[in-house]
């Protein structure tokens, strides 16, 4: 609903020119989880429109549409007035849209010159490359654009920004009409940012168009003429950024209240169950000390490459790591995940499917494989002892599945987590490192997670330290909550005193005047 | 998509050891799709070829059946860990050759079985520790192995077959004597069928092996001795080619350095027929057992046929790429049906 005044808006907005890109009521769909909705979106020509929303809002999906990697299961995509059907990603590429992900998808071995025109090399009569061609034409490109690049310089050598702009130099060699920027300032510094958008601002000045996806407000607001939110798949609202601000990006972004999908929690913390103190890994973590108690849930938030998922490897032993202390349910340090799942303590990777999951394997076997010798009767693997423990499992942690001995590869990403929650149960884990427990998980799965780890934690004394990057997460299931920013503890918060801004905040290393100061 | 999701919530609930069983079996329909595969051969070999059910070929088949199946467990076991042996049949050449000169130096035979095996064992500890300690890929690894082990073969011999006359007849039973009937090489295969089957059923290490397969980081966060297990699995390879080569040189009473070649490639193929995923992770013992009889009837009805040695490899090759072929087409309708 709110997508269609969003529409009208923009068709006002933008009057008479011809929209790059028009999507009617886009939807796509995944085993177990709606990825995108009724999504209606346009751009017209010149324009830089924001896209913003959570993780998991859907962002990735509409950019997968938008390059062909993915097809809409429903409602249609119009390219420059013509619609498109099942796309490949060159057809896309063809019709003039291009898309630069956070981590470049140049060849690092290649110049610079030899990844712009990469399988479209000028060539001499006799069918060889013409390379005295390829340098001119290069140099021709980035002179128009105005970027200071050596086309011989080879891309691995160079900056993130420079990489960047060599993919934008390439797709407007290739005559793109709509760039999609996917969250570059992850990748950037405030230097390279400036340039990035001052590239954005002349670009838009001559007719390129752009989306522009974050979930920087700051930055949104600086760059982009209009903004759309998407949440849970859908479009839920947008417009001008003159005529918005950060409260009602924020609104829009976070939608539901936050109680309606956390459990309530008995705050009941006993004695320390993991304390950690002076831990160190290069530049990845600096001398960061932990703690967590029985029955307690810590929350650890901060941006990506922030030390977050190092920090939980290495309590867990599965990176190396030095640390001035380390104490682990009144034993000593466990020197690898064996140790770590025999002492008590178990890690849930970020990862499922790489890294969590035996996709070839059934239920039961994903389920036992942490505590073997439960299973085992007079010395062997008894079946049906196994199957039993999986079915109790199964049951405590209503995950659906038609029996233990069904693929695990044929469950939804929230019936996969409480799999490996119900492995590290199986084991007798007392202390659970969880990275992003509910990325992939739909909604109503979502919830069933937090409610599963509020249960263990109050009612079993279980002891949780979760790495999440949705900020209502942390806020809503934390005893506890600590900021991470390069590799060391930037604060510390108890429940009540945090809010997503204050979090965001420490996380990025800025004062409140700064922040506000962009919003307004 | 949708109604699949609803039915499956309502099932949910009540799930029964019926259906627990019921899904097994489905698992194990790909080894019975091989067990009719195997008697359509066998029928069409009766049919035509009045020699086929003549008990001497028979057992001609199953002592062929035993010899490359001995390997073949092995590389299961190596190929369920997504890994490959290439060394197999330059491990056979030199325990051949050392244990014919150690039976020609009129070592008790008890003591070069004992060598024989432990030989073998240590050249899949090599190829365990190249992978494990130096992280080598095993292909590479092996690779290495088998040229160096044919070599080694060769050295040792200086070229020459290694005959042990004086003890040749003590030693025939292993490779020549009938038990109840059967070839003792048929004994000793359904033994080592058995152990492995058990190994990887009812053991932590068989339930390692398929883990760290599927998924080897998951398996080392799940608390699994990743490299342990790798280690191992190359050193029962190495074992089991040292068991073999001691068949082969009691049956031919000669040890040759250019025994066992091209051996890795007749096991890599049953295995693969036999339903083993050369990803890793998925793979039955019954099937590398059926693999290794449909390879053994096909080889003797094509002899029966008087079809040439150069055209059985032709055919051989062929049905090698259309069993891969076959794993690959099941697993993309798989993922289609997935996301479908």
């Amino acid at each position: 609903m709110s997508g269609r005044e969003h529409r009208e808006g923009g068709d006002q907005a933008h009057g008479a020119a011809a929209p790059i890109l028009v999507m009617r009521g886009v939807g796509k769909s995944f085993p177990g989880v709606v990825a995108l909705e009724n999504v209606d979106l346009d751009v017209a020509p010149g324009e830089v429109l924001g896209l913003i929303g959570e993780n998991g809002a859907g962002k990735s999906t509409l950019i997968k549409i938008l390059s062909g990697a993915h097809h809409a299961d429903q409602g249609e995509v119009v390219v420059a007035g013509e619609k498109v059907d099942r796309p490949t990603p060159l057809d896309m590429i063809e019709r003039g849209i291009a898309v630069i992900y956070q981590e470049t998808m140049l060849a690092p071995h290649l110049s610079v010159a030899e990844n712009m025109w990469l399988g479209r090399l000028p060539k001499t009569r006799t069918g060889l490359i013409d390379w005295p061609e390829t340098r001119r034409r290069s140099l021709d490109v980035l002179a128009r654009l105005g970027f200071n690049l050596d086309p011989k310089a080879i891309t691995g050598t160079l900056s993130v920004a420079q990489r960047q702009m060599t993919e934008i130099a390439g797709a407007l060699s290739r005559k793109a009409r709509l760039v999609v920027l996917d969250e570059p300032s992850a990748v950037l510094g405030a230097a390279e940012l400036d340039k990035l958008f001052e590239i954005i601002r002349r670009l838009s000045g001559v007719g390129v168009s752009f989306i522009y996806i974050s979930h920087r407000l700051r930055e949104v607001f600086e760059i982009c003429s209009r903004v759309t939110v998407l949440r849970d798949g859908r479009v839920v609202g947008g417009g001008k950024t003159t005529e918005l601000d950060h409260q009602d990006l924020v609104g829009l972004m976070v939608g539901r209240k936050i109680e309606d999908i956390y459990p309530a929690r008995q705050r009941r913390p006993g004695a320390v169950a993991l304390e950690a103190k002076g831990l160190s890994r290069g530049a990845a973590l600096r001398d960061v000390g932990i703690a967590v108690r029985t029955g307690e849930i810590l929350g650890i938030c901060g941006l990506a490459g922030a030390g977050r998922s190092e920090l939980l490897r290495a309590l867990a032993g599965a990176d190396r790591a030095e640390a001035a202390s380390f104490t682990l349910l009144g034993g000593k340090r466990p020197s690898n995940p064996r140790q770590a799942i025999a002492r008590g303590l178990c890690l849930l990777p970020e990862d499922r499917k790489s890294e969590g999951c035996f996709l070839p394997q059934d239920v039961a076997f994903n389920i036992s494989i942490a505590g073997l010798s439960r299973i085992r009767r007079k010395g062997l693997l008894d079946r049906r002892v196994e199957d039993a423990a999986a079915m109790a499992l199964i049951e405590r942690l209503r995950i659906r599945t038609r029996s233990p001995a069904e693929k695990i590869s044929q469950l939804s990403g929230g019936n996969q987590q409480k799999c490996l929650i119900a492995r590290s149960l199986h084991a007798k884990c007392r202390v659970l490192l969880i990275d992003e427990p509910t990325r992939g998980v739909d909604v109503g799965a979502k919830r069933e997670i937090y409610q599963l780890m509020a249960k263990l934690a109050d009612e079993e004394g279980v002891a949780i330290i979760m790495v999440s990057s949705e900020l209502p997460e942390i806020l809503g299931l934390s005893d506890r909550i600590l900021v991470m920013r390069e590799g060391r503890v930037a604060a510390n918060f108890d429940r009540g005193q945090a809010s997503e801004e204050i979090l965001m905040r420490a996380a990025l290393g800025l004062d409140q005047r700064h922040v506000e100061g962009a919003a307004a | 998509m949708i109604d699949e999701k609803l039915e499956r919530r309502q099932l949910a609930p009540n799930l029964t050891a019926f259906g627990i069983t019921q899904l097994r079996r489905l698992g194990a329909m790909r080894a019975s799709g091989l067990i009719w595969v195997l008697v359509i051969m066998c029928a069409v070999a009766a049919f035509v070829s009045d020699a086929f059910l003549n008990p001497f070929n028979l057992i001609n088949v199953l002592r062929q059946v035993a010899l490359f199946g001995i390997v073949s467990v092995g590389m299961t076991f190596v190929i369920l860990t997504a890994g490959i042996d290439l060394s197999i049949g330059s491990i056979v050449a030199v325990v051949a050759v050392t244990a014919a000169m150690l039976l020609d130096a009129s070592l008790p035979i008890p003591l070069v079985i004992v060598a024989g095996l432990a030989i073998g064992s240590v050249m899949g500890a090599v190829n365990g520790a190249g992978i494990t300690l130096g992280g080598i890929p095993p292909f590479i690894m092996t690779l290495g192995t088998m040229v160096m082990g044919r070599g080694l073969a060769m050295t040792i011999s200086d070229g020459h077959p290694i005959h042990f006359r004086a003890v040749a007849d003590q030693f025939a039973w292993l490779g020549q004597g009938h038990l109840l009937g059967l070839p003792v090489p048929v004994w000793v295969f359904v033994i080592v069928a058995a152990l492995a089957a058990g190994l990887l059923r009812f053991t932590a290490f068989g339930r390692n092996i398929y883990a760290v397969g599927s998924n080897p980081e998951a398996a080392r966060l799940a608390g699994i001795d990743v490299k342990r297990t790798i280690f191992l699995v190359y050193l029962i390879s190495g074992f089991l080619s040292g068991l073999t080569a001691l068949i082969f040189i009691s049956r031919l009473t000669v040890g040759e350095p250019v025994a066992g070649t091209g051996l890795e490639l007749e096991a890599i193929a049953i295995t693969v027929i036999g339903g083993t995923s050369l990803f890793g992770g998925e793979g039955r013992i019954s099937g590398t057992i059926l693999g290794a009889a449909i390879v053994a009837v096909l080889a003797n009805i094509l002899n029966l046929f008087g079809v040439s040695p150069f055209t059985q490899q032709i055919v051989k090759g062929a049905i090698i790429v259309a069993a891969v072929l076959f794993e690959i087409i099941r697993r993309r309708k798989n993922s289609v049906s997935k996301h479908g």
